[in-house]
């Protein structure tokens, strides 16, 4: 076990190495690199050459990648230009962190809430109007672009019928204190009832279409799993054994089946920070997500490169925290 | 072993059948497809204690007949008939429900793969303990060292360690004991073994084989064997029936079936092994062609056009099921003459 | 055993064992699929819509009522008051606020984003290959270097890595988006033709023809590749739609093409988010477009996959 997460752990890092050396490579050999996005194509070769030694460009590329990793260590990537301007880069990151959280739970927590009884239900009654209209929805999930789910929700129940807030996370007229940046937590433990509501009326709907993407891949390989467990050898022989129904559902077909459904949770995280980015930024919801997009159209090089490397940090740890869930679920992995 | 065992066997005197089977077909009926009869009127007895052997190549119905006989084919896309009567029950009229009751405590069944037939994520001590929670209604507590007791009885060393074992941290062989162990729980008075050894080391095979054998002889337990293998039938049935296309072809005394072969697909099963105590140079006779030639059994000898003894009229009408005189059954118009079995 | 990465892993090796179950060339194989899938109400609803979109893209310059870079509307354009025309008699579904008829640019918009999902689906294709070949036809150390980068690759989130891509990219246009999208297929099909070509390596016809003394390139083109191809046509089709989904978001957060003379959908999507407010049909036309094609691709993939995975042949 403890072999299992040091190994896990190693890989982790070679991932971030990885990117990381991709986000510089990326960042100095494209044409033009960072000089010309922040001075524009048409600069003076003296001033390019000013800022190419302030940022210590004219270094070899190695002492430059070892520079850049060093400081990343530090937290260090520089201030922001555009999204937070003059803000230290990775402080724009904890400043926006709290919110994504939040979106990320909530939506995860929903598909998982729907996901994993529609897709049992649709497998116990495989070829049923029912499964067979879960399964077309499920496909159609997967086809519909998410910003085009966030925009629908947005234009019908925001705009449309006045039904929640159209963005932001929280009244600001509210002046809601802060404990945690956790908005819901902050105002459940300030008892602050109307701000904590004011931040659920907010989530709703970035949350809902956020979660139609998880929700889809949670409900499909539920179903699929369920359906391939119910034909193993060891539910026959439970079956053989005379055990009620109710204990071969739960001990012998869930228990197993659920092993590729936590996997695919992990997988879901991956298309949620994706997906945050398409959310958030239709819903201009302050968090990681709508940052990202922001320090990419304004050119806040700074930003997002912190936030690149987060955003592939954050799902690599969730992804490490899935694998323990995994292993404590399994004994073929927890005892070896 | 236990009270319970010698209650029933008080309340059952040995006389009748344990299990009756008369006239059992399974029809499978999928969705826009020719229906396919897979066990064509299949009739055999089980007396206690008894170990009866059904063998035949794969498809041709005699695991169908155990799940039939089990309650354990799927609920949709096939159709069972017949009788199988168990101390005056007929099992496949039972409910779901009663079925259930007496699966694993009546009747229990152990499966050819042994990995996969286990279930990977629970102990091996919570899948035997829960067969006697279910039928004998003890705790957990009390079940643990009854199942302390099964491993040890069918050879599995260290038991208590292996209690707290997943299936993967066990052997291919312990497994199966492990398997064993499980389907002996509730003492059943019948066991099917269906290919328990097949997906075995062939050393492993023997102890299985030898355990079973023991285990048959110190409990009492009635056996069925459904097995490919020749070999597993000479060294543990009483009786055996050698299937053919979801129809018994020959039944027979186990000994004078291995000696005498009536039925060409007997012999040509016997003759299709090699012997270390036949004459040198002696050539193996396979048996040509593959079951795809069958013909229907309705209007001729299924196994005519691979049959070596085929006449014309093994094409043209059924075989009906003829007894002999020494009590052996046959399906077949032109038996081997035993005589010329030993000629070789 | 579990991350993202293995359980994506894992989807594509299933694919890849459809190659190597035994002694069922590749034709076959696909033959045997076909049979089943032509019974499919599921695919056939997908090969439909797959079929309609191809012969749209090709036929659309003819069958557009107007010229999609023109403005036959412009005259109509008040930024203030009317920024987009409303529908009138020769121009069904009005126009797009440079008066350009919106009708004629989804017709013909059908086009590039074929091109831009097809593109990206051969070069995602093209460069799995080269690596998916170089590992499976030689194993070994090749094998593990290859297959490492690949697994890195894989355990990013596609649509951020895409993302990454496109956004540090100094000019943003289609080329780009065709790029970013295709680096993150590679890693995919890289993997599925490596697992086919490893299974297939050990099978009977390729030590046979291996034992003839077959030189090792007319191995893998002759035997291996074409053995691979159903796998392949299945992924490439599922890809597609991913293509053509992720081509629209990235488009959606300004990565696409700044030049707007050619139209795309997932362009015009993104264009569309100034109005949006007041003229969402401009958002929801494209939309509904990129859904119904993404769909069809999706539907035919994915029963596709199923008909080829041998979990569920008999």
């Amino acid at each position: 076990m403890v072999r299992f997460i040091v190994r896990r752990i190693l890989q982790m890092a070679g991932v971030l190495v990885a990117l990381s050396m991709l986000l510089f490579v990326w960042l100095k050999a494209l044409p033009g690199g960072p000089v010309s996005a922040i001075l524009g194509e048409r600069a003076t070769p003296a001033r390019r050459e000013a800022l190419e030694a302030a940022l210590g460009l004219d270094q070899p590329v190695y002492v430059q990648y070892i520079r850049f990793v060093q400081r990343a260590l530090r937290g260090d990537f520089g201030a922001s230009t555009a999204v937070i301007p003059g803000e230290d880069a990775f402080q724009v990151f904890l400043i926006r962190l709290p919110a994504t959280i939040e979106l990320a739970i909530c939506a995860m927590v929903l598909a998982v809430a729907l996901g994993i009884p529609l897709g049992y239900l649709a497998a116990r009654r495989k070829g049923s109007p029912l499964d067979s209209s879960l399964v077309v929805f499920s496909l159609i999930g997967v086809a519909v672009p998410v910003f085009f789910t966030a925009f629908l929700l947005k234009y019908f129940v925001a705009v449309e019928w006045n039904l929640l807030p159209v963005s932001g996370k929280q009244d600001a007229s509210l002046d809601a204190t802060r404990v945690t940046g956790l908005l819901i937590l902050d105002g459940l433990l300030t008892r602050e009832w109307d701000a904590a509501w004011d931040a659920v009326r907010h989530l709703i709907l970035p949350a809902v279409a956020l979660a139609t993407i998880p929700f889809a891949i949670i409900f499909r390989i539920t179903r699929a799993s369920v359906l391939d467990t119910m034909d193993a050898d060891f539910v026959r022989t439970a079956e053989a054994k005379g055990l009620e129904a109710k204990v071969i559902r739960s001990r012998h077909v869930l228990r197993n089946a659920m092993l590729p459904v936590v996997t695919v949770i992990g997988l879901s995280l991956g298309g949620l920070l994706a997906g945050a980015i398409l959310t958030e930024t239709v819903f201009s919801y302050p968090g990681i997500g709508d940052a990202i997009y922001q320090s990419q159209r304004d050119k806040d090089y700074a930003v997002l490169t912190v936030l690149i490397l987060a955003a592939a940090a954050i799902f690599v740890i969730i992804n490490l925290l899935v694998d323990i869930a995994y292993a404590v679920l399994d004994p073929r992995i927890r005892t070896r | 072993m236990s009270a319970t065992m010698s209650l029933k066997d008080d309340a059952t005197p040995s006389t009748g059948p344990l299990l009756s089977v008369e006239d059992l077909r399974v029809t499978f009926q999928r969705h826009g497809e020719k229906p396919f009869t897979a066990v064509d009127g299949v009739s055999f007895d089980v007396h206690p204690g008894q170990t009866v052997g059904l063998v035949g190549e794969s498809g041709c119905g005699k695991s169908v007949t155990s799940l039939a006989l089990m309650g354990l084919l799927p609920k949709r896309g096939n159709r069972v008939e017949g009788r199988a009567t168990y101390e005056g029950t007929d099992l496949l009229s039972l409910s779901d429900k009663e079925m259930r009751d007496r699966r694993g405590r009546d009747i229990a069944m152990i499966f050819q793969d042994p990995l996969s037939s286990l279930n990977p994520v629970v102990s091996i001590g919570i899948q035997v303990t829960e067969v006697m929670e279910r039928h004998q209604g003890m705790s957990r507590k009390d079940a643990m060292p009854r199942a302390r007791d099964l491993l040890e009885r069918v050879g599995i060393p260290d038991p208590n360690a292996r209690l707290k074992n997943y299936p993967h941290q066990l052997s291919g062989g312990m497994r199966q004991r492990a398997l064993i162990a499980m389907a002996l729980a509730c003492e059943p008075r019948l066991l099917i073994a269906d290919e328990p050894t097949t997906a075995l080391d062939v050393t492993i095979q023997a102890q299985i084989l030898a355990l079973l054998k023991e285990l048959v002889q110190d409990t009492g337990t009635a056996l069925i064997m459904i097995t490919h293998d020749l070999g597993v039938v000479a060294g543990l049935c009483d009786e055996v029936n050698v299937l053919y296309a979801g129809r018994i072809v020959e039944r027979g005394d186990r000994h004078r079936l291995f000696a005498r072969p009536r039925h060409p697909y007997t012999h040509g099963l016997l003759s299709s092994i090699p012997r270390l105590d036949s004459p040198r140079g002696e050539k193996l006779t396979p048996i040509t062609g593959s079951v795809s030639d069958n013909l229907p059994w309705t209007s001729a000898c299924a196994f005519a056009p691979r049959c070596s003894h085929a006449l014309d009229v093994c094409r043209q009408e059924s075989p009906p099921w003829e007894w002999e005189s020494d009590g052996r059954g046959l399906r077949c118009f032109n038996p081997v003459d035993p005589e010329e079995v030993r000629r070789g | 055993m579990t991350s993202y990465g293995d359980r994506r892993r894992e989807r594509i090796d299933d694919l890849a064992a459809a190659a190597s179950v035994d002694e069922t060339p590749g034709v076959s194989l696909i033959a045997s699929a076909w049979r089943r899938l032509r019974r499919d109400p599921i695919f056939l609803v997908g090969l439909a819509i797959t079929v309609a979109f191809i012969i749209l893209a090709v036929i659309s310059p003819w069958i557009a009522p107007h010229d999609p870079a023109s403005a036959p509307l412009l005259d109509k354009v008040r930024p203030q008051t009317n920024p987009v025309p409303g529908p009138e008699p020769g121009f069904p579904l009005g126009g797009d606020d440079r008066g350009r008829d919106l009708l004629s640019r989804l017709l013909v918009g059908s086009r590039q984003t074929l091109v831009v999902g097809v593109f990206a689906t051969i070069f995602g294709l093209l460069g799995g290959m080269a690596l998916g070949i170089l590992a499976g036809s030689f194993g070994g150390a090749v094998d593990s270097i290859v297959m490492r980068i690949v697994d890195v690759m894989l355990s990013v989130p596609s649509l951020l890595l895409a993302f990454t891509i496109a956004a540090l990219a100094a000019r943003p246009g289609q080329t780009t988006l065709i790029i970013a999208i295709a680096i993150i297929q590679v890693p995919i099909f890289a993997r599925l033709l490596r697992g086919s070509m490893l299974g297939q390596r050990a099978s009977d016809h390729v030590l046979a023809a291996r034992a003839l003394g077959v030189k090792r390139r007319a191995i893998v083109f002759r035997h291996m590749l074409p053995n691979s191809m159903g796998p392949v046509i299945v992924q490439a089709t599922l890809v597609l739609a991913i293509a053509i989904i992720d081509a629209a978001a990235l488009s959606f957060l300004g990565l696409g093409s700044p030049d707007d003379r050619q139209p795309e959908w997932g362009q015009m999507l993104g264009r569309s988010q100034e109005f949006i407010y007041d003229h969402p049909h401009l958002a929801v036309y494209p939309a509904l477009c990129i859904i119904v094609v993404a769909l069809g691709f999706t539907l035919m993939g994915e029963s596709m996959r199923e008909a080829l995975d041998p979990k569920t042949r008999r």
